[in-house]
């Protein structure tokens, strides 16, 4: 199988897409002439022309409206955020125009309209660019999240969601583009609301997604080498449609959780999951739900304390350890 | 691609003595030595920063604003105890310009404790209150609104002043800066939004991103408006000048859009390879360098000797090499810090009021 980084993953489904669907539509800033910010669209411009791969003038709240707009009369756009942290500029549009439409409308309309970008810190960006909205857009019924954490998964997911005729909030992550992993060539789909298993184990459960799956594996082999305790991680891949009875099946294996997200921990996503593993495995549990989330404050820049801001391998350790004890 | 001319640029005759204008004929030697050692002063620093960034010493983005100098330092000259400032990302400039220390400035980028907003905030964060500084902001046209604020706060206090807002030419498609321009019209507010249109916004030349002329919107809002070089520091604080005596006097706002050229990529990071040529780049640095046509000025005026110029900018180099020196001395934040910072209360205890927990894990 073809080993390509994540940012080919990504690209990879676009191009495929673009070529499967005549109504597929690439837009946003930098995407065109630039080749991306993050060089994600690169060559997409060349292949594709300019009527297929835009760029737009920075007025996210115009451009997101003018998709949403758009795939309402069937066009199916991928729009691009330079990063997820301009969403608030688009709040009104993806919150009340694209999540709420269809319903307004008693079913009338549909909303296919995908957009994506990274959302995550690590890169020393500050407060203003390094948000993780996952939570925030899972808050609202009508909306479809996914945050992929392999190349494979970027890739199947995203063909998914190009696919899908709801609004889908893809949330990549600038620290894991140039990561490399085997994807199939071609036509390769994942289910959106579909957890995996990205590591088997008996003793604890690990749920978590995004680059926080890289951490949680890292800190897993050390638990198995220097621990002798089994984790299991699970990487949830989609937030909204949610694979709740994959972690209830892990969780009736292992007994003990913890979670593991690069989120704010005021209701986040690890808020919403550890009250469904209360609710529905309460006779499971052998202790209580645990959560590692990035340290409650606004993203600090100093690179060194921003890495103990947000999980990393010996974070999740540490908190492994205190969840088995 | 190239870099469109401002409607300005293309109609005016070529030299226009800006040297005359009564808030420059009325500069003493030493207020203009002054202004040039500015401009040598930010240059340097941020060929300095430049190089502790490819050393690896900086983290995140760094937008310079090599070639931007006589932009924030023609405006900012002109500030009086109640005039304020506001910009974007590429706050350097500006913040030397109001006197902030480069030695806190570039801590800052080290992300260390010492910086002007103690390694929290970054390059594009730099704050400054007691010099009416207020940032540094990350999110395109997300200023501009606040300094309206900014007016409307010197306004409701009877203080005679003036915010000057600063935003990119990419900016002005924000649907936040046309808010801003509406409320600070119909409310007279005394605030100058200034356009520093250096041509792009990231790799977007503005022929392809903005429809029509950029400070003419502002005639929708029924605003003055003006265009001038951001080449020649004179011009910049002639026109200046004009909308900030307008803004004081009778509390109207006014856009300035300032025709200025960035060297340097958008950021470091940008490879500078898919919209402009190094021939434009070439032809900017060697015809229209605002230091450099400064330098002329001075030299041809008597102000400056040729000696002077040179020491001028052998003392702004040991400045930046004393800044670095001094953020790599610095000890970075710890992670307790994470937290300090967040709530006026959690800083505060004794004057707590609110109950109930405030952070979580
Ligand atoms: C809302 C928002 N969208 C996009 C960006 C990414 N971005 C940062 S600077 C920039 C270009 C801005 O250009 P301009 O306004 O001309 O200012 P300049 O960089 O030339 O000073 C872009 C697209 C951002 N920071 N905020
Ligand atoms: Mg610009």
């Amino acid at each position: 199988m073809p080993v390509i980084t994540y940012r080919e993953a990504v690209r990879h489904a676009l191009a495929e897409e673009l070529e499967r669907d005549p109504n597929v539509v690439v837009m946003g800033e930098e995407v065109a002439q630039f080749n991306g910010a993050y060089k994600v669209t690169e060559g997409l411009l060349a292949r594709f022309g300019p009527q297929r791969i835009v760029d737009t003038p920075i007025s996210e709240a115009g451009f997101i409206g003018v998709g949403i707009g758009a795939s309402m009369l069937g066009i199916r756009p991928v729009m691009e955020l330079m990063f997820w942290s301009f969403y608030s500029v688009a709040f009104d549009q993806i919150l009340n125009n694209a999540a709420n439409v269809r319903y307004m409308s008693g079913g009338q309309i549909h909303c296919p309209i995908v957009i994506r970008g990274p959302a995550n810190g690590g890169t020393n960006v500050g407060a203003t660019h390094s948000h993780t909205p996952e939570n925030v857009l899972a808050n609202h019924p009508g909306v479809k999240v996914v945050v992929p954490s392999t190349p494979a998964d970027a890739k199947g997911l995203l063909k998914s969601a190009i696919r899908d005729n709801d609004p889908v909030f893809f949330l990549e992550n600038t620290m894991l583009y140039g990561e490399k992993g085997e994807v199939p060539a071609g036509e390769h789909v994942v289910p959106l609301g579909l957890a995996d298993v990205k590591r088997p184990g008996t003793d604890l459960t690990i749920v978590t997604y995004g680059r926080s799956v890289l951490h949680s594996l890292a800190a897993a082999e050390v638990l198995e080498r220097e621990h002798k305790v089994s984790a299991e991680v699970l990487d949830l891949r989609t937030i909204r449609p949610l694979d709740i009875d994959s972690v209830l099946r892990s969780v009736a294996k292992t007994h003990r959780v913890l979670i593991v997200e690069e989120q704010k921990p005021f209701a986040s996503v690890g808020s919403q999951l550890a009250y469904m593993i209360q609710r529905e495995a309460f006779d499971e549990l052998d202790g209580p739900v645990h959560r590692l989330a990035t340290v409650d404050a606004p993203a600090i820049y100093s690179p060194p304390v921003e890495v103990e801001q947000l999980p990393n391998p010996r974070r999740v350790l540490q908190a492994a350890l205190e969840t088995l004890a | 691609m190239s870099k469109k001319p401002t409607a300005k640029e293309a109609t005016s005759p070529a030299a226009n003595d800006h040297a005359q204008a009564p808030v420059n004929a009325r500069l003493t030697p030493e207020e203009r030595i002054e202004l040039f050692r500015k401009m040598m002063r930010i240059r340097r620093f941020e060929e300095r920063s430049l190089r502790a960034y490819q050393a690896k010493k900086i983290g995140g983005f760094l937008h310079l604003y090599i070639g931007q100098e006589a932009v924030a330092v023609g405006c900012c000259s002109l500030m009086g105890p109640n005039d304020h400032v506001i910009t974007a990302y590429r706050d350097h400039g500006h913040a030397i310009a109001v006197g902030m220390d480069t030695k806190a400035l570039m801590a800052e980028l080290y992300g260390k404790a010492t910086g002007c907003s103690k390694g929290k905030g970054g390059s594009m964060h730099y704050f400054d209150p007691s010099r009416n500084y207020w940032g540094g902001h990350g999110i395109v046209g997300g200023q501009i609104p606040l300094g309206a604020g900014l007016a409307y706060a010197l306004k409701y206090k009877g203080l005679k002043g003036a915010a000057m807002a600063f935003m990119g030419d990419g900016a002005v498609n924000q649907g936040a800066v046309h808010e801003a321009y509406n409320l600070a019209s119909l409310w007279n507010l005394p605030v100058v939004f200034v356009i520093e249109n250096n041509g792009y916004s990231m790799g977007t030349s503005q022929a392809r991103s903005s429809a029509g002329e950029l400070a003419q919107r502002a005639a929708g809002y029924d605003m003055q408006w003006g265009q001038c070089s951001g080449h020649d520091v004179y011009e910049v604080r002639a026109m200046m000048d004009k909308f900030l005596t307008l803004a004081r006097e009778t509390g109207k706002p006014s856009t300035v859009e300032i025709d200025t050229y960035r060297y340097r990529g958008h950021s470091v990071a940008d490879p500078d390879n898919t919209y402009r040529s190094k021939q434009e780049i070439e032809e900017y640095r060697r015809t229209r360098d605002p230091i450099q046509l400064f330098q002329d000025k001075l030299l041809a005026e008597g102000v400056l000797t040729a000696a002077t110029a040179e020491q001028i900018d052998t003392e702004a180099r040991a400045e930046a090499d004393v800044a670095a020196d001094f953020s790599e001395a610095s000890p970075f934040p710890t992670p307790a810090d994470i937290q300090t910072d967040v709530y006026w209360e959690a800083d505060n205890p004794s004057e707590r009021r609110s109950q109930g927990r405030l952070f979580f894990t």
